[in-house]
């Protein structure tokens, strides 16, 4: 079969199973354009702008576990889609990116929509590839889908200059069916040796505690991290990428850990004599003051990064591997051995926790005439049964959606964590509709987040998105207003969002139902009715108490024994 | 402490930056670098030295792992070693000091590889602090321009860094 390099680009999709190419077209990339037109295999979904391409992609990725694909031109073209990247990147999602690049005797030259792409994306993907041969470039597609999808997975930028796609040189195609890599070898199993050491100390352990990370998630891990779960009677807690991973609704969950994770949480955390750390990465916000970071634990770490080991921690028994295979390892050899985790201790260590527990870290004022952000994510988990996808923008409907909408299930929560992009939300849902156009798809964002990437509203209209967006709106950039009032003496600098468009008619205008709800007994009731629409975007603008903060808080510097909590805590 | 870092990477476009931009981006100190294709012409080979507290350095080693050009590390300073740098030193010779820096160059097996009426080019092989001790050397106010490579190694012994 001979091909042209564009024919090759979009040939090179179909043999890699593609379902959806998330991009906007422009002069770089003309020529695949043509060759997308010619071919009903792989479905293009045009977005807005590149920055909602990035996300789509990456939200298609994160909730069905497969690669999500990107094309978008050069120049404006690539500098858009790099928030996304960066956004994928800093949450290891497995995203293909192919930007269009000026032809290649023009490259250097200051050309027309000319940037160096590669150089640009350089620190925010896990490689990046420049095609300068068209013979080249079915096999480094291959490369870029490999190396994005194993290991710890990441976005690969394939930047490929106009003249290499040209229509009328045309070479003989053939799609390698594995590639292999002489520098790339990501590990296959952990040590047994190591192994065999972390379950000594997990059977050993007298307070122990398991944290989870998205790792859990993007290695498949989930289920024999359930079997561990159950079969050692530990209680576990999760980062905000690693919800769901194990039930949240099950009483050895002790919800989520960190900055504005539970009492509970932080404070097993604290007093932990044997820390399991799985696929987590022990970021700043998980871990507030590192020399404060669980002072008695010995610490076991398992990631398949060699390098997210040791980096903020020191940790006493490293374990690089597959979280899944490592976890299936650690249970067969509890099984083996026939020994039991140490059950009086666990006793005393559950009753302890049980006490910090009954601190009820979570009550807010049920009582209150206003809409309570807390109340409307509760609703939404009533309204939907617990069984969303619910993507997020960044803020304090992020942490409240984290607290109060419990995840049964992986892949479910899809929020950007490590970078903590405002905007991602609504384009992130429309990959994960994309993905279950039958399942209920919701975005809670704020009013600050949505306006970030609003244009996308046209693309759900475009292919028929009944995503539902529920916006907890209280005038507020919320979490800036909220560090503000802590930390600035409520100098509220720059935070209030003035000038709001009328987000019903904004709906509405982009051809979407818009509702605005002011009073909680509006609330459950207008939720019903949206997502009874099944095939309409229905856009609720909950009007919120906009002085609602985020509880607990452990501020910036401090360890997870120093946590704030609510002042209407004994309200409840 | 100083380490110095042997690396075999991929002698693709592109490889070199990646290397120098993980160094910036992380903040790790960079004192040299050197790079070179070996005998394979599809790798090339980098000598990097650099400080930092072990723990820096056990991360800059998995940093540079992971990089998917990266296809093999070895840390010179865990084992014996040799270390060699180049300089080529330009300096000022006129009368008395022309006999002077001749003896000099003599002392330190230095070659003197480029003369005019008014300065010698010096060419200066060895460990680096071989290097710093004739720059000390040199009287004061004759050297006119220092080039150095920065150092290369390799280990000591029958093992090699090879695929």
């Amino acid at each position: 079969m001979e091909l042209s390099g564009a024919e090759i680009v979009v040939q090179a999709l179909i043999d890699e199973g593609v379902e959806y190419v998330f991009g906007y077209p422009g002069g770089a990339v003309l020529h695949i354009y043509d060759a997308l037109f010619k071919q009903d295999k792989v479905k293009h979904i045009l977005v807005r702008h590149e920055q909602g391409a990035t996300h789509a992609a990456d939200g298609y990725a994160r909730a069905t576990g497969k690669c999500g694909v990107c094309l978008v031109t050069s120049g404006p073209g690539a500098t858009n889609a790099v928030t996304g990247i960066a956004t994928a990147y800093m949450d290891s999602i497995p995203v293909v990116v192919l930007t269009g690049q000026v032809p290649t005797p023009v490259i250097g030259s200051d050309a027309f929509q000319e940037v160096d792409t590669v150089g640009i994306t350089r620190p925010c993907v896990k490689h990046n590839f420049l095609v300068k041969d068209v013979n080249d470039l079915a096999e480094i597609i291959k490369k870029a889908f490999y190396l994005a999808t194993s290991g710890r997975p990441g976005p690969v930028v394939v930047d490929i200059p106009k003249d290499v796609t040209d229509p009328n040189r045309r070479i003989p195609y053939h799609y390698p069916r594995e590639v292999r890599m002489r520098s790339y070898n990501p590990a296959q199993k952990g040590h047994l040796g190591q192994i065999k050491k972390a379950v000594d100390a997990i059977l050993e352990a007298k307070r122990p505690v398991i944290y989870t990370g998205g790792g859990v998630i993007l290695g498949e891990g989930c289920a024999p991290l359930r079997e561990m779960v159950k079969l050692t009677g530990f209680p576990i807690t999760s980062t905000l990428m690693g919800l769901g991973a194990y039930p949240m609704t099950d009483a050895q969950f002790l919800g989520m850990l960190g900055m504005h994770g539970t009492y509970e949480a932080n404070m097993a955390m604290h007093e932990t004599d044997t820390l399991i750390a799985i696929g987590a990465r022990f970021d700043d916000r998980v871990t507030g003051k590192i020399e404060h970071f669980c002072p008695h634990a010995k610490i076991i770490h398992i990631d398949v990064d060699p390098s997210s080991i040791s980096k903020n921690v020191r940790v006493d028994i490293p374990i690089v591997g597959p979280v899944a295979s490592v976890l299936q390892d650690i249970v067969r050899l509890i099984r083996e051995q026939g020994r039991e985790a140490d059950r009086a201790a666990l006793a005393d260590w559950w009753k302890q926790i049980e006490q910090w527990r009954g601190m009820k870290c979570l009550a807010y004022d049920r009582a209150s005439d206003k809409i309570k952000p807390q109340y409307a994510v509760e609703t939404l988990y009533k309204v939907t049964n617990g069984e969303l996808y619910l993507t997020s923008d960044v803020g304090q409907h992020q942490m409240f959606a984290a607290q109060f909408y419990p995840f049964d299930e992986p892949r479910r929560w899809i929020n950007s964590g490590g970078l903590g992009t405002m905007g991602f939300g609504l384009p992130a849902a429309m990959g994960v509709q994309l993905a279950f156009p039958d399942a209920a798809v919701a975005c809670i964002s704020g009013e600050a987040s949505i306006l970030m990437c609003i244009q996308e509203m046209a693309t759900c209209k475009q292919y028929d998105l009944p995503i539902k967006v529920v916006l907890l709106n209280n005038g507020y950039m919320g979490m800036v207003r909220q560090w503000q009032e802590f930390f600035y003496e409520s100098r509220y600098s720059h935070s209030y969002v003035d000038a709001l468009p009328d987000f019903v008619k904004l709906a509405e205008s982009f051809g979407h139902v818009g509702v605005r709800v002011e009073r909680p007994g509006d609330l459950e009731g207008a939720m019903r009715e949206a997502f009874g629409m099944k095939d309409r975007l229905v856009f609720l603008d909950v009007i919120v108490d906009p002085t609602e903060n985020v509880y607990p808080m452990i501020a910036a510097g401090k360890g997870h024994h120093e946590m704030h909590l609510s002042p209407e805590r004994e309200l409840a | 402490m100083r380490h110095i870092l042997s690396v075999l990477l991929e002698n693709e476009a592109g490889a070199l930056s990646r290397v120098a931009g993980l160094f910036s981006a992380r903040g790790y100190n960079i004192e040299s670098l050197t790079v070179a294709p070996t005998d394979d012409p599809s790798l090339s080979r980098m000598t990097l030295v650099t400080t930092g507290s072990e723990e820096i350095i056990e991360q800059i080693k998995k940093q540079l792992n992971k990089l998917i050009d990266t296809v093999k590390l070895l840390d010179l300073s865990e084992g014996p070693h040799i270390e060699r740098e180049m300089m080529l030193i330009k300096v000022r010779a006129v009368r008395d000091d022309r006999e002077e820096l001749k003896r000099l160059a003599d002392i330190f097996r230095a070659n003197i590889i480029d003369v005019t009426d008014t300065s010698y080019v010096v060419e200066l092989t060895g460990a680096s602090k071989k290097l710093d001790a004739f720059i000390k050397a040199v009287p004061e106010g004759l050297i006119v321009e220092v080039v150095r490579s920065g150092p290369t190694g390799i280990a000591r012994g029958e093992k090699g860094l090879t695929l």
